[in-house]
């Protein structure tokens, strides 16, 4: 089979499978139960560190 | 002793670049020769003015590093301007022929003029807006100071180095003819390099991050970063005539040329001014309305499904062609699939100011991205109609398109950047606050009626103009000449240009009010550097 006809078949098959796969799951994994909880910690960054970085890799865990 | 290094190479760059320029094939060749001898030239002498001075270490991981921010507030604001002006100008040349002056023919005519309005304002304006914004928001959000130390300020002179490069190139002849894509092969290598610093000092500082997760507007502006780096290296796959001349010849040819240039243009769109954009958005609404985004969930979400999607989209510039109909259905089924991404995205963003509503009355900087969310959402409901088979056939090659993209780009693009420099400039200059909020109140407004003038004029003349090409009388000849249409332009010509002389207007309003905050705004008091206990 000639590359192009060989990598066409894949993308269409077992890519377009994997990537749909991958689309869904991480929709699922959004609403995963504790999410939202988990996602309040995220949101705040922007308001954490405006004027200097942190200073020890402590506030990693904070 | 790196330094010796530097300056053997630079000395070596400016030796090559003027024995370029001695042997140029054309004068855009022998410009940009020059041009790259000058740069590296002063960069030469600056390298060594340094050289074998003592060298002072400091520990700077304590502090942000916002010179190169501060710099590239002020690049994007002047490339702004240049870019409206331009604009502007080729406006009222398309209204009146006669600004195509004798004297200029072959420089400063509408053919050249216009890619260098396109790129000033997309590359410029936008693409500054972005390196600066990328490299505030990163360091804020990481908590950690930019990586690489200088590479950022080489990212930052590159940048300029290129835009000004494709600019004279622009005017002297050198393009390509690929739209958004006209930088001939050396300033396109010359990118990639700038570039590749760029994605090693974003991705180096989110490593350095002291911050468990990395933030979405992180996620937005690293896929920006990362495709443009893929659709320009693809698009600009040429082999040059000559080393010592502007000419290249594409590697693809035809059908398959065409549809990788629109894959490049129309993810141009979609990561340059879409994803880039949205990363600011994620970042600076957030700040300017005092409240986190209004569902972190959704803008996972929205940035998979954006990522997603959009790469799809390309082919719906190649309706009616050569294009197999399977592949611009193709680009057209993801296209209108996504409207749910961006109208979840625009929905996000509005949010955010859910229970700050009354934020809109007092803050006109709020206003401005507020109305930039709006016109987001307006581009992009009108962007997929407009890439439906039936509908393209109307709107194509007529001033509608033009109408749709500066909706986008003055409205969304323009609009978010100018919410993002009034909320930097006091932030970087160390100000308590803006100089003067009225004078935001009056570029918000007549930025505002330009780009309604614009759109809608832009709106009127399209439909006009395709219906009249398609129009034909009983025995089915064509009605109308080319020339007929043209004619019938004029009026919504001259409103154009009026909307873009509105919007200019502002955006110099905005420049003058940044240089006085800078200047004479009351600095803040000193208590300031502490962090606060959150």
């Amino acid at each position: 089979m000639e590359t192009y006809s060989l990598l066409r078949e894949f993308a269409d098959s077992w890519m377009l499978l994997a990537l749909f796969v991958f689309f869904v799951g991480m929709i699922f994994w959004v609403f995963r139960p504790g999410g939202t909880k988990t996602y309040d910690e995220p949101a705040g960054i922007p308001f954490r560190h405006e004027d200097k970085p942190a200073r020890r890799d402590a506030d990693k865990e904070a | 002793m790196t330094n010796y290094f530097k300056l053997i190479l630079l000395g070596m760059i400016v030796f090559v670049a003027l024995f370029a320029a001695n042997s140029a094939r054309d004068l855009a060749y022998m410009v940009n020769a020059l041009t790259i001898a000058l740069a590296a030239g002063a960069t030469f002498v600056w390298v060594l003015r340094q050289t074998d001075e003592p060298v002072v270490q400091v520990d700077l991981s304590g502090e942000y590093m916002d010179g190169v921010i501060r710099a590239g507030v002020i690049a994007t604001a002047l490339w702004g301007v240049v870019g409206f002006l331009v604009g502007t100008f080729i406006a009222f040349q398309l209204a009146f022929p006669a600004l195509n002056f004798e004297w200029a023919q072959g420089m400063a005519n509408f053919g050249r003029l216009r890619p260098l309005h396109t790129s000033a304002v997309i590359f410029a304006f936008g693409g500054n807006a972005l390196i600066c914004t990328s490299f505030y928001v990163v360091q804020r959000t990481s908590a950690a100071r930019l990586w690489g130390g200088n590479l950022a300020w080489f990212v930052f002179w590159g940048y300029q180095l290129v835009i000004v490069l494709a600019a004279t190139g622009y005017l002297l002849g050198a393009s390509q003819s690929k739209e958004y894509a006209e930088p001939e092969w050396y300033v396109d290598l010359w990118l990639t390099v700038v570039w590749l610093a760029y994605l090693a000092v974003f991705v180096g500082t989110i490593v350095r991050r002291k911050e468990r997760h990395i933030y979405v507007a992180n996620w937005f502006y690293l896929s920006f970063i990362i495709t443009v780096a893929m659709l320009h290296v693809v698009n600009n796959l040429s082999i040059p005539v000559s080393i010592f001349g502007s000419k290249s010849v594409q590697v693809f040819s035809g059908v398959q040329d065409a549809m990788v240039q629109w894959w490049y243009g129309h993810n141009a769109v979609g990561f340059f001014l879409t994803a880039g954009f949205l990363g600011m958005m994620y970042y600076f609404v957030p700040k300017q309305a005092e409240r986190p985004v209004y569902s972190y969930k959704l803008s996972i979400i929205h940035f998979w499904a954006l990522i997603f999607l959009y790469i799809w989209a390309g082919p719906h510039h190649l309706h009616y062609t050569a294009l197999p109909d399977w592949a611009s259905t193709l680009g057209m089924v993801f296209s209108i699939i996504l409207w749910m991404p961006s109208w979840g995205g625009m929905i996000n963003g509005l949010m955010t100011l859910s229970g700050a509503w009354d934020k809109l009355r007092t803050d006109p900087v709020i206003r401005m991205m507020v109305i930039s969310i709006g016109f987001y959402g307006m581009s992009t409901f009108e962007g997929p109609m407009m890439s439906i088979r039936a509908v393209n056939s109307l709107s194509h090659y007529t001033d509608w398109t033009i109408g749709h993209v500066h909706s986008g780009a003055l409205g969304w693009n323009g609009m978010i950047t100018f919410g993002c420099l009034y909320f930097l400039v006091p932030k970087l200059w160390n100000r308590e606050r803006l100089y003067s909020l009225s004078m935001v109140n009056w570029h918000f407004w007549l930025a505002t009626i330009g780009i309604v003038l614009y759109a809608a004029s832009m709106w009127v003349t399209g439909i006009m103009e395709g219906l009249m090409w398609r129009e034909v009388d009983a025995n089915g000849f064509l009605v109308n000449s080319f020339a007929d249409t043209v004619s019938a332009k004029l009026p919504m010509y001259i409103v154009r240009g009026l909307g873009g002389v509105m919007f200019l207007a502002g955006a110099i309003i905005m420049c003058i009010n940044l240089y006085l905050t800078a200047r004479k705004g009351p600095a803040v008091a000193a208590d300031n550097s502490l962090v606060p206990a959150e």
